[in-house]
């Protein structure tokens, strides 16, 4: 099968950037990336230079890929990264639109790179149990009820692609920030930070110049781990609770 | 040059606690002044750098991902192995060890092994009070699965992402500890090359992958946690970026390589599709606990729908030649018994390369639910690879290289043989012989970073306290920067018409056809040669486009493509010279009247470790004895 691609080249952060054009011999079977891996070879071919994008583990765990296609982070499939899209969820002849994750918080690299090193620092700024290597009780010792545990997990599952984010009309990051929240605030061993938790990655996601929710939903709708915006809602009563407990 | 594993004294159960007693100590007051690099940010290094931030050293960690959560433990799916015997299943820590040294066919390090055996319990503990969400039962306490090559249950899992939920885990201690300005994090570096100053490891050299600036960053101490090398072959389970070029430049400084050619190929992945492939993806072995493998006994029905060909004519032939184990035989065992199908002409598929994978029965005895609950994760995203739905139809599965048990020699206390430079997690040889169990990769990753290192570096640094950081302005630092600089230099003049991937594929090919799931000493021999001549066609007919002032990633992967370019050849030598069969080595000259694998334990109880001594010439081979005192050397029986 033949797709046209319409891809964003910029050459760095400071560059302008444009859409170019190609076609693309490919097949079915082919992931999304092995139809950009072809796309590259071409390009490396002729001595023009390949389309960077960030992927790396093309299993959708590790949350490296992040293109914007046809208006939609990951594209079309639901539930699904943009490497584990194949060829297949298109139409030989298709023209398809690939773009980076458009955030003011996550500013472009190069091509279809951008630089999500705020998500990080969001992490850094509370999401996690303090619990130093050693301090730990056997791990039997503490039962946390089935339904808590599969919660908690569903909510840890997530990857940390951005797609929310690029979803997002206000670039808000709440459900990446709420599912960590909730992940661990449901979880005895992570209740006794929960408020401070909540406080201080709201107050780093503002400071990274994250848009405010206004729950249009987009971003439950384009995560890839279909990640619940139940989530947000949880982080909103721990935030109401750590303001009115002063630990804001 | 002799090589001193630094075992410690006494029984085997007591080793690890007696050296814990006896170890140097580092004040807190000394601990502040000493810097640790750790490069790699996966379980091995993320635990690792959390762990000695949190004692109080200043730690420096590097990875060549935009994040130290994306490192590729992140994939690993089953499970992680542990001897908490919550089962009550007669599982204990001599067991966990037993399994372990039986499963590497008796080539890994009895104390080592043992001591891995001894601290997964507390892995178990750590994890569940970072908040990493195991899955459970309905009285709220853990659940365990079976995994391969053993017959009790002691995998923790979180579904099929268990990796992932431990990375998670680790990065958010790592995070903890960035948080605080105790570990400083450098995403998108790659380290290329270790500085060396008196015969020490002491400092990295480093590429900003953004801007192309080259680092010089000291250290007391260098631990390298960079994992595998499983890429040598291009298509593999690992991610794109995973690469030998830490490990190899530690090689070409002088850190031995050990049993390089000991590589996994797991059995159950998804076979490849095109010829566009870029990478393989596993299918957790925890399948193996309700999926039943077989095919067709008839050539002729290979082709059939796998539903309507009758049970009779059906040859589950795990169950049928291992029914001691049946379907839970281990990777290697698996592997090769699927390899033997499909060169009988009884592999399935388009390809006929594949074999079935079948949950029907599974699905008849416990319910769709239940299976959804355990597999759903890997059923979904087999369906979206294959388009097929595997509750109503089988997998169709076939082996890929996974992981090395190879990697940088190490003693008891995790030093490679250049003082000051650490190999943890993948990247060592340490403790899974020449097979590894399924589950048992998460449980030596964390292991070693957050139970092993933490303690055993000490010893080291304890010596280290009247040591200032040396700036980096030392000559050792001119030397090494130079020569990096020069190779990027190198890779960009030649400006020749092939892709670097043209050349990764070529490699691998050569890999897997000569030196994969079986190996002949003619084969073995042809592919020295064609992989020393592959090499020179790269250095003078490589394309890299751009600069080295900007973001390249084709630099990047033709620098791991150089590197693994020479690793391939000392694969194939260690290949080459180990002239029996064990494990994932399995040499077709060398094998019993049954087909199994004949290991020749009076000539090769031994690890080979190698030592470089120049690209293209024949690497110089250090033994170190392989000593059994407490298991007998037995034939791997699984039947």
């Amino acid at each position: 099968m033949k797709v046209k691609v319409k891809v964003w080249r910029q050459k760095n952060a400071k560059d302008k950037g444009g859409f170019k054009e190609y076609e693309v011999l490919t097949d079915p079977d082919s992931s999304f990336l092995e139809m950009m891996d072809v796309l590259n070879q071409d390009l490396l071919n002729k001595k023009e230079d390949p389309v960077a994008f960030d992927h790396d583990c093309r299993e959708g765990i590790c949350g490296a890929c992040s293109m914007y296609i046809n208006g939609q982070p990951h594209g079309p499939s639901k539930g699904t990264t943009t490497c584990q899209l194949h060829m297949r969820s298109f139409k030989n002849g298709d023209s398809i639109t690939i773009e980076p994750w458009r955030a003011s918080a996550f500013p472009v690299i190069k091509d279809l790179v951008v630089d999500r090193t705020a998500f990080d620092r969001i992490i850094q700024a509370g999401g996690y149990i303090s619990v130093n290597t050693g301090n730990a009780v056997d791990a039997n010792s503490i039962p946390i009820e089935k339904d808590k545990a599969d919660e908690a997990f569903a909510a840890a599952a997530c990857i940390g692609c951005g797609a929310c984010v690029a979803a997002c009309k206000n670039a808000s990051a709440m459900l990446f920030v709420s599912a960590k929240v909730s992940h661990l605030a449901l979880l005895p061993q992570g209740a006794p930070e929960a408020d401070l938790r909540a406080a201080k990655m709201l107050n780093q996601m503002d400071e990274e110049g994250f848009g405010s929710c206004t729950n249009t939903q987009a971003c439950e709708a384009m995560c890839p781990k279909e990640i619940s915006i139940k989530h947000i809602a949880r982080l909103n009563r721990q935030f109401f609770k750590s303001g009115f407990s002063g630990n804001q | 040059m002799q090589l001193d594993s630094k075992i410690p004294k006494g029984d085997l159960a007591d080793k690890w606690t007696n050296y814990k007693s006896k170890v140097k100590l580092v004040s807190p007051a000394n601990k502040r002044r000493i810097e640790v690099i750790v490069i790699g940010s996966g379980l091995a290094g993320a635990s690792a750098a959390a762990s000695m931030a949190e004692m109080g050293y200043k730690v420096k960690c590097f990875c060549f991902q935009d994040s130290p959560r994306r490192a590729h433990s992140i994939a690993a799916q089953g499970g992680i192995n542990a001897a908490k015997n919550y089962q009550n299943d007669g599982d204990s820590v001599f067991r966990l060890f037993y399994d372990t040294i039986k499963g590497g066919d008796f080539r890994s390090r009895e104390a080592n092994v043992h001591r891995l055996a001894e601290v997964s319990a507390s892995i178990i503990d750590q994890c569940v009070a970072q908040g990493v969400p195991f899955a459970r039962e309905y009285g709220g306490l853990l659940a365990n699965r079976s995994f391969g090559g053993v017959q009790v249950s002691r995998t923790f899992y979180a579904s099929g992402q268990t990796g992932q939920q431990l990375l998670l885990g680790a990065y958010s201690a790592l995070s903890r500890q960035i948080g605080k300005g105790q570990v400083e994090m450098f995403n998108r570096h790659e380290m290329l090359d270790v500085v060396m100053i008196d015969g020490k490891a002491r400092g990295i050299i480093s590429r900003e992958l953004i801007t192309g600036k080259i680092d010089r960053h000291f250290g007391h101490a260098v631990v390298l946690a960079s994992g595998g090398y499983g890429n040598v072959f291009f298509l593999s389970t690992n991610a794109m970026g995973s690469n030998v070029t830490a490990a190899w430049k530690a090689h070409k400084r002088g850190a031995l390589m050990a049993n390089p050619c000991f590589t996994q190929i797991h059995p159950t992945c998804i076979p490849v599709a095109g010829e566009h492939q870029s990478k393989l993806t596993l299918m957790s072995e925890s399948l193996r606990n309700d999926g039943r493998v077989w095919v067709p006994k008839k050539k002729e029905d290979c082709n059939k729908d796998p539903r309507q060909i009758k049970e009779e004519d059906r040859d589950y032939y795990l169950e049928r030649i291992y029914p001691a184990f049946g379907n839970l035989v281990p990777r290697d065992v698996a592997s090769r018994a699927a390899k033997y199908m499909v060169d009988e002409g009884r592999g399935v598929g388009k390809t006929g390369v594949a074999v079935y994978l079948d949950f029907s029965d599974a699905i008849k005895r416990l319910g769709k639910h239940v299976i959804e609950e355990r597999y759903s994760n890997l059923f979904e995203m087999y369906q979206r690879i294959t388009d097929e739905n595997p509750y109503e139809q089988p997998m169709r599965i076939y082996p890929a290289v996974h992981y090395t048990m190879g990697g940088l020699w190490v003693d008891y206390e995790l030093s490679t043989n250049i003082p000051g430079l650490y190999a943890i997690g993948e990247a060592n040889f340490s403790d899974h012989g020449a097979n590894r169990l399924g589950a048992s990769a998460l449980m030596q990753g964390l292991a070693d970073g957050y139970f092993v290192l933490p303690y055993t570096i000490g010893n080291y640094l304890a010596n280290e306290i009247r040591v200032d950081a040396i700036p980096t302005t030392h000559v050792a630092f001119d030397e090494a920067e130079k020569k990096v600089k020069d190779r990027i230099a190198k890779l960009l003049s030649i400006q020749g018409n092939q892709t670097v991937d043209h050349f990764h594929k070529k490699l691998g090919k050569i890999m897997w056809d000569k030196c994969g799931m079986s190996r002949h000493g003619d084969g073995l021999r042809q592919a020295q040669k064609e992989i020393a001549q592959l090499r020179e066609e790269f250095w003078s007919d490589v394309y890299i486009p751009g600069t080295d002032a900007e973001f390249n990633p084709e630099l990047e992967k033709a620098g791991r493509v150089a590197d693994f370019l020479e690793l391939g050849e000392l694969m194939v030598l260690d290949a080459l010279t180990r002239e029996e069969s064990c494990g994932g080595h399995f040499r077709e000259e060398f094998r019993t009247a049954e087909g199994e694998a004949d290991r020749r334990d009076d000539l090769f109880t031994f690890v080979s470790a190698w030592n470089h001594t120049g690209v293209g010439q024949e690497a110089e081979l250090v033994k170190e004895e392989l000593e059994f005192n407490n298991v007998e050397l037995k034939v791997r029986s699984y039947k």
